[in-house]
């Protein structure tokens, strides 16, 4: 069976969604990723989904529970990529994914994963943590 | 009404779910459908076929091109021997589910054609019929 490469930059994790993704797969990949998340100790993780073709309810619920663990986590998940058609598709499906942030490239979802942190640090330092 | 392609395939486990969704993309490729309606059809497609494996035990997936005057379209017929539905309107509510689903599954799939029709009932299996025109 396949598997998705993770990638690790920084203290970010990477993945690029590159093959149409079968059940068992999307699994695999989000169990995957948890436990990376510990092992790298990373405070990030950017999903790619720019070559996916659709994100149907299985799908935005893989990202759903992503973006969830890793919060739990002390990470923070940012979904990049995602085309105009599956965007309008998700919504008139009704998969508003709560919870999932997302930006429109890697640059952007980087700069975004980056201030998060950086908030989340300035608070720390306020409460003497 | 003329029936352009018509042929089915098994839809037994979630690699023939992936195999449901190419069919269908080629299809509606086939029949000049737009990037965003490819995207619907393929999407809905994906939903009920996963439905067909996971609530009805495996079952076929038919699809036909349709042309109808000027307008094309793609119609895909799901059919499973499964338990069937007891409560079809049920069923049909957003959020509401049998299994691990966010229960969007035939609610979602529904609102991303323009013809949808399901028959079912308890021991009979399901047939679910969903068609989008260009």
């Amino acid at each position: 069976m396949a598997e998705i490469p993770i990638l690790k930059i920084g203290d970010c994790l990477l993945v690029s969604i590159q093959v149409d993704m079968h059940d068992r797969l999307a699994m695999a990949l989000q169990d995957d990723l948890t436990q990376r998340i510990v092992e790298d100790r990373a405070r990030g993780v950017m999903i790619d989904i720019s070559a996916l073709e659709i994100v149907d309810s299985f799908i935005g619920r893989m990202l759903n529970n992503i973006a969830a663990m890793s919060r739990v986590l002390d990470a923070v998940t940012v979904v990049v990529g995602m085309r105009p058609a599956v965007a309008i598709t998700l919504v008139e499906l009704g998969l508003t994914l709560t919870g999932v942030r997302t930006a429109l490239n890697v640059d952007k979802g980087l700069a975004m994963i980056r201030t998060i942190i950086d908030r989340g640090e300035q608070e720390d330092d306020r409460r003497g943590g | 009404m003329i029936v352009e392609a018509d042929e089915t395939m098994p839809v037994r486990n979630s690699d023939d779910v992936v195999r449901a969704r190419q069919v269908v993309r080629a299809k509606a490729v086939a029949a000049g459908f737009s990037l965003v309606d490819q995207t619907k059809i393929i999407t809905a497609a994906s939903e009920i076929a996963r439905n067909t494996v996971d609530y009805g035990g495996g079952g076929t997936m038919r699809i036909e091109v349709l042309r109808n005057g000027q307008r094309r379209g793609v119609r895909l017929t799901f059919t499973d021997q499964g338990p069937g539905i007891p409560d079809i309107s049920r069923a049909m509510q957003d959020g509401y589910t049998s299994g691990q689903g966010l229960g969007l599954g035939l609610s979602g799939a529904k609102r991303l054609v323009n013809e949808f029709a399901i028959t079912s009932a308890p021991g009979q299996g399901t047939e679910i019929i969903l068609a989008r025109w260009k």
